[in-house]
């Protein structure tokens, strides 16, 4: 099994009709159904969706912190049952040790592996470098901006050599500028280093940008609505975002989303309350129009 | 275990992306070497840099010596209004009696071994406090357990415990020990604890999806983040270790700064018994700033 997994190149994510349910007092609450997804190795896979739609559950349970009430999910034919340095994690909230140095945080999960103290240090400034952080090795967490705290997450993250990358909505938290310098960074390293990505977003154009697929999801309860290939020739400029090819792969996920936001909100504004807002739909759903 | 890591694995074919995926790092500043300025600009700049300081112990300085003075003059005129001056002893009175008691090695006795309990009651109060403070966090059985009793205990003032130590103990010096600890005791378990409850999840997470297993993630996430509520605890705790090791000794102690002081009182001898309070003030205080900064030492990522 194991020696399969090593001839064969890493990081296969399979997920078989998952979905998981909260036990809540009122009962309980499904977040995510009937999902399929699958990455290839090195591929670099998103997922989008609206706000609340259960994607950071779902990447949760990929992670291995959240069981699958149904179905199953294997990293190279092995099913995940807990959290494991194969699969490496972006928090959306900056998840650095506050205690540690940037350099010891990068150090940690080296640490963890038992490498002796030398070594590591040495193999976080390369990491770091390559971030271009090294500047920076012997801060706090707490002095640095917000693109580079999450740049440090990403660097961590990949410093054990995961098989797998997860990313939950790790630039949300940034401003547009920084948003697009980080995106940037993560392709660099990606392609680098030939790892598979599951990259949880709501936005649509980082999502096209940065992947080779693209699943986007329903409202609550959460499963895959349309998974839509991006043939965008790599390495990806920052000038594509205004090609006509990408401007119809966003158009076309922007109408998915829309409905789900829609949903998302409850329903209540329905065709005939837009129509009462002056709006006239010419038979085309809600969807198409906004 | 070969685990070298999979990074340098990749380093090789890594090392040519540097260029491209470095975001412009912040390019040295260029300062043009200015004139040496004239020391009365120093001066002035020092003192804008420090104002805040300089205003704070200038006043500090200020509120001290008035304090003084309204004490000497209340007691040199013998004021009575409400409250009787009549014997309390003058600051210059207690400034003499000073003088003599730094050369009494009686005097520096009492101090002695009042620093003494405090060092082993306190110190084994913030072990046991810490350790088993983590270990009520971490594991609910043990929370389970030994909560309801801590509950019970912990409104006892250490003071009442007094009695009760003395028959525990077979000797004095022990039953001391033991009500320092007490006192100390439970701030440094409620606060350990109280900083347990708020160690953030996510942290536990990226540390549990880095590798690390229960005991690294006590010793690396748990204990860390704890730290700051740790020494609050510690804080409050010396505080407290000093209110109730003076209790314990004025009432059984034979030896101590609180002895000393209640000794004074018993001998009329006035101006000690200010000696011996002002010697209380300084020993807590001096403790409770060896404890912060301990605390700067071991959290120096809270360093400003
Ligand atoms: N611990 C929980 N208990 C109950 N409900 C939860 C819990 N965590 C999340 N949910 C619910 O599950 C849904 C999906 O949440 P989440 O996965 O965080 O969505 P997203 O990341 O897409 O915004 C939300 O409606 C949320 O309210
Ligand atoms: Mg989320």
């Amino acid at each position: 099994m194991s020696e399969i997994a090593t001839a064969t190149p890493q990081g296969h994510i399979e997920v078989k009709n998952f979905s998981l349910s909260y036990e809540t007092i009122d009962g309980s609450v499904e977040a995510v159904t009937n999902t399929h997804i699958h990455v290839k190795p090195g591929e670099f896979v998103s997922i989008v969706g609206p706000s609340g739609c259960g994607k950071s559950t779902f990447l949760n349970a990929v992670a291995g912190f959240l069981k699958p009430t149904t179905g199953t999910i294997t990293v190279d034919g092995e099913r995940v049952s807990g959290p494991s340095a194969e699969r490496g994690m972006v928090f959306q909230q900056y998840s650095l040790f506050p205690w540690k140095t940037v350099r010891e945080n990068v150090e940690f999960g080296l640490k963890m592996r038992g490498m002796p103290r030398s070594q590591r240090e040495r193999a976080a400034r390369t990491l770091l470098g390559l971030a271009g952080l090294e500047a920076f090795e012997k801060h706090y967490p707490e002095k640095l901006s917000g693109g580079m705290k999450q740049r440090v997450g990403i660097v961590r993250a990949l410093a054990t050599g995961p098989k797998v990358l997860l990313l939950d909505e790790p630039f949300g938290a940034l401003d547009a500028q920084t948003r697009v310098i980080m995106q940037q960074i993560l392709t660099n390293m990606w392609q680098r280093l030939k790892i598979s990505v599951l990259f949880v977003t709501h936005d649509i154009d980082e999502a096209i940008f940065l992947s080779d697929r693209v699943y986007c999801m329903t409202a609550r309860p959460g499963s895959i609505k349309a998974e839509i290939p991006i043939p965008l020739e790599r390495p990806r400029q920052q000038s594509m975002m205004m090609s006509s090819e990408f401007l119809a792969l966003r158009r076309g996920l922007m109408s998915l989303i829309r409905e789900e936001s829609l949903k998302a909100m409850g329903g209540e504004i329905n065709d005939l309350g837009m129509q009462g807002l002056n709006i006239e739909l010419h038979g085309h759903s809600l969807a198409d129009v906004i | 275990m070969s685990s070298s890591p999979a990074i340098l694995r990749h380093q090789d074919d890594a090392m040519p992306a540097a260029a491209a995926v470095t975001e412009p790092t912040p390019v040295p500043v260029m300062t043009p070497t200015p004139a040496p300025p004239s020391f009365g600009a120093l001066a002035g700049r020092w003192y804008r840099l420090n104002q805040d300081s300089l205003r704070a112990t200038a006043i500090g300085v200020i509120s001290l010596a008035a304090f003084l003075l309204v004490w000497h003059l209340l007691t040199t005129y013998r004021v009575v209004f409400f409250v009787r001056f009549t014997n309390v002893p003058s600051p210059l009175a207690v400034y003499a009696s000073f003088t003599k008691a730094i050369h009494d090695p009686k005097f520096l006795l009492h101090i002695l071994l009042s620093c003494r309990r405090i060092f082993f009651g306190f110190s084994l109060a913030a072990i046991v406090g810490v350790l088993l403070g983590l270990i009520m966090g971490r594991f609910k059985l043990v929370h389970e357990i030994v909560f309801p009793v801590a509950e019970v205990l912990r409104p006892i003032p250490a003071i009442a415990w007094v009695p009760m130590a003395i028959m525990l103990w077979p000797t004095n010096e022990q039953s001391i020990v033991f009500i320092t600890f007490l006192g100390s005791f439970f701030p440094i378990l409620v606060n350990t604890l109280h900083g347990m409850s708020l160690v953030d999840p996510v942290l536990v997470r990226a540390a549990q999806c880095l590798g690390a297993r229960e005991r690294s993630i006590f010793r690396e996430v748990y204990f860390p983040a704890s730290l700051p509520h740790i020494f609050t605890g510690l804080t409050i705790g010396m505080g407290v270790a000093w209110v109730s090791l003076i209790a314990a000794e004025m009432i059984s102690g034979q030896y101590g700064i609180g002895y000393f002081t209640w000794e004074a009182y018993s001998l009329v001898q006035y101006a000690d018994i200010a000696l011996g309070m002002i010697a209380i003030g300084v020993l807590g205080l001096g403790s409770s700033l060896l404890i912060r900064g301990a605390g700067q030492l071991v959290m120096p990522w809270r360093a400003k």
